[in-house]
């Protein structure tokens, strides 16, 4: 999923419920973002690719915090990739990878959570 | 003293017990009734009558006592007759004090009797009331006291210079931290003809609202002649006719005042008492003395006016007693010989505040209690200035988007400086994040009110200044987010703007005047300590 998209989609692959991120997330993105998680299976672990991402403000981060805090919510595992050395250190410094795994490519981020 | 009707409307009002008496009941409803208030009469605690009291109970006529007893006979002179002890437990707390009987009657035994049951009824009762009272005036006592403390700091906080100078190959640092009675320090940065500063730091003695006073005067005076006076020996001369006669006893200023002509590092110094200032050079520290009274107390002073140059690479540090005088648990004083060896071996500006109070923390331990005042102001003079060369100056309308158009810009303009990789992306993102706070906080999202972004390198930085219209409102500090709450729905999941700012970028300056508000990013150029710059 590398081609950027200005909002997000859902898919299933491997029983693990896929969001392909937008573009851009800031503040824009908080109706694509709620309806897209609003998509996703019932059940089982969340992915949030970021392959297509390039830009993400303080906004984009609030906005992937509620993500977050609806998958503990509701206990589902939720996992993270395709992030740039940048907003992965962004994710660090903000402490989202203390609460969710980060991985390289979807391939892994799918095997850790099958 | 309790008088006898305010003894006895205490012991109603507090509720008699209902297995009291009828007859004493009834005769403290008719003595509130015809009683006439009168005051108290304060006995000394030597008063003879206090130790007859502690040797025998029970009602005593007053004309049968024979002691030589100010208390006795101011009594008597009321038209007392009888006093009856109030005792609980084993204290004499009052005394009940009767005048004649309405009947003109002696008090009778029965009388007397009645009385004493009365007093042994209503003596708890009425310690109880004291306590209370007691309780109440030292709740109101600590609360002055406090609301002194918060007037003290309110003037002292009022005081000090809410910005440090911002002067082209100098970097400027300080620290002010009061102590909880809060003293007399101050400090202060006034800008003179021909781009000179002047450089002020003191104290003034005592504490509370009283040193805050002066403190205030002091730098009222020291401002209003800085500009015309200009030399330091004159200026301090000029607050010391000003202050002596109108400074309260007992009480005076040490104050060092220097002019210092940034473009060439002249400093031009004068010292009332002060504690002397630290130049730290090549060879290195040097104390800078002058001779001079403290302000405030004796008429007619002359203050010795002296000069050194700063060269580039050299530090000052002006300092009042604070840290020097405070003092480890086995009562030992830190001292200024430490301080000065400090002042040798950390580069001036906020690396040597940092190490001062890192050391004088290690010295006191945890439990210290501050004990005075602490003021640390340092200056040093860049190696080599190198001159600002703007690479980029642009608004951009306050419409929100508009950041990451900004950022690209920036990105832009700074291609080809020696910033690239990950210290770039940081950037950036710092860039995005103060100008969105300058569109949506600063110009309020009005769409006709620009920002501002100039770009240039200077001193081997890069700097990025975004400005806004949003002058005159307090800057929220950065926190760091709790990210538990936040997930656990305890607070909003927003509030993570300033924080990355301030972990983006390499320094934050906040500056802001009426008008305006710009927020200063900072970048050395040519890699960073992270060492992560690809």
């Amino acid at each position: 999923m590398a081609e950027t998209v200005e909002r997000a989609v859902v898919r299933r692959r491997d029983g693990v419920t896929v969001i392909d991120m937008p573009a851009h997330i800031d503040i824009t993105s908080e109706a694509a973002l709620d309806t897209a998680y609003s998509e996703v299976s019932p059940k089982g672990a969340v992915l949030l690719n970021f392959t297509g991402t390039q830009y993400i403000n303080s906004s984009g981060i609030a906005l992937i915090v509620g993500i977050l805090a609806r998958a503990r919510k509701q206990s589902r595992p939720i996992g993270a990739y395709g992030l740039s050395d940048h907003y992965r250190e962004i994710f660090e410094v903000t402490r989202l990878a203390d609460f969710m795994g980060l991985y390289g490519d979807e391939q892994a981020a799918i095997a850790a959570k099958r | 003293m309790m008088t006898w009707t305010r003894t006895l409307r205490r012991v109603i009002g507090l509720g008699a017990p209902k297995t009291a008496d009828t007859d004493v009941q009834r005769a403290a409803a008719t003595a509130r009734r015809q009683a006439v208030e009168r005051p108290p009469i304060d006995i000394a605690p030597n008063d003879p009558l206090l130790a007859y009291f502690a040797e025998s109970r029970g009602a005593v006529s007053l004309d049968e006592l024979q002691l030589d007893s100010p208390a006795v006979q101011a009594l008597r002179a009321r038209g007392s007759k009888l006093v009856v002890p109030l005792i609980s437990q084993g204290e004499l707390i009052g005394l009940l004090d009767l005048g004649p009987r309405l009947s003109d009657q002696e008090y009778s035994r029965e009388d007397r009797r009645l009385l004493d049951k009365l007093a042994g009824q209503a003596a708890p009762a009425v310690r109880v009331a004291q306590l209370v009272r007691e309780q109440e005036s030292e709740v109101r006592a600590r609360e002055r006291l406090e609301q002194e403390l918060r007037v003290a700091q309110l003037i002292q906080q009022q005081f000090l210079p809410k910005h440090l100078p911002e002067l082209r190959g100098w970097q400027f640092a300080a620290y002010y931290h009061a102590a909880r009675e809060v003293g007399g320090d101050f400090y202060d940065f006034i800008e003179l003809p021909n781009e000179q500063v002047a450089l002020v730091i003191g104290d003034v003695t005592g504490h509370g609202v009283p040193a805050a006073l002066v403190m205030a005067t002091t730098r009222s005076i020291l401002r209003s002649d800085a500009p015309r006076l200009v030399s330091p020996g004159a200026v301090l001369a000029r607050a010391n006719t000003l202050l002596h006669g109108d400074i309260p006893p007992n009480m005076f200023v040490t104050c060092l005042y220097a002019v210092l002509e940034p473009a060439t590092g002249r400093l031009r110094y004068a010292n009332a008492g002060h504690d002397l200032p630290y130049v730290r050079g090549e060879s290195g520290v040097r104390d800078l003395r002058a001779t001079g009274m403290p302000l405030g107390l004796m008429a007619d002073m002359t203050y010795e006016e002296k000069e050194t140059v700063l060269d580039p690479g050299e530090g000052l540090l002006l300092h009042s007693d604070g840290l020097a005088e405070a003092h480890d648990p086995e009562r030992n004083m830190f001292g200024f010989p430490r301080m000065r060896e400090l002042v040798g071996r950390f580069e001036a500006g906020q690396p040597l505040i940092d190490e001062l109070l890192n050391d004088l923390g290690r010295f006191t331990g945890a439990a210290w209690e501050q004990e005075d005042d602490i003021t640390l102001v340092t200056l040093v003079r860049s190696e080599g200035v190198e001159d600002v060369r703007v690479l980029d100056e642009f608004e951009i309308a306050s419409v929100s988007g508009n950041e990451r158009q900004a950022m690209e810009r920036v990105a832009a303009s700074i291609r080809g400086v020696a910033l690239a990789g990950r210290r770039l992306e940081r950037l950036k993102t710092a860039v995005a994040e103060a100008t969105m706070n300058a569109i949506e906080h600063g110009n309020q999202g009005r769409a006709e009110l620009p920002v501002r972004l100039e770009v240039s390198t200077n001193d081997g930085h890069v700097v990025v200044r975004i400005t806004d219209l949003g002058g005159g409102r307090d800057i929220p500090e950065a926190t760091t987010p709790d990210l538990e709450a936040k997930l656990a729905g305890l607070q909003k999941p927003r509030g993570w703007g300033l924080f990355l700012i301030k972990n983006m970028v390499d320094d934050v300056r906040v500056t802001s005047d009426e008008r305006h508000h710009t927020v200063e990013l900072v970048m050395r150029l040519g890699g960073g300590s992270d060492g992560r710059d690809s």
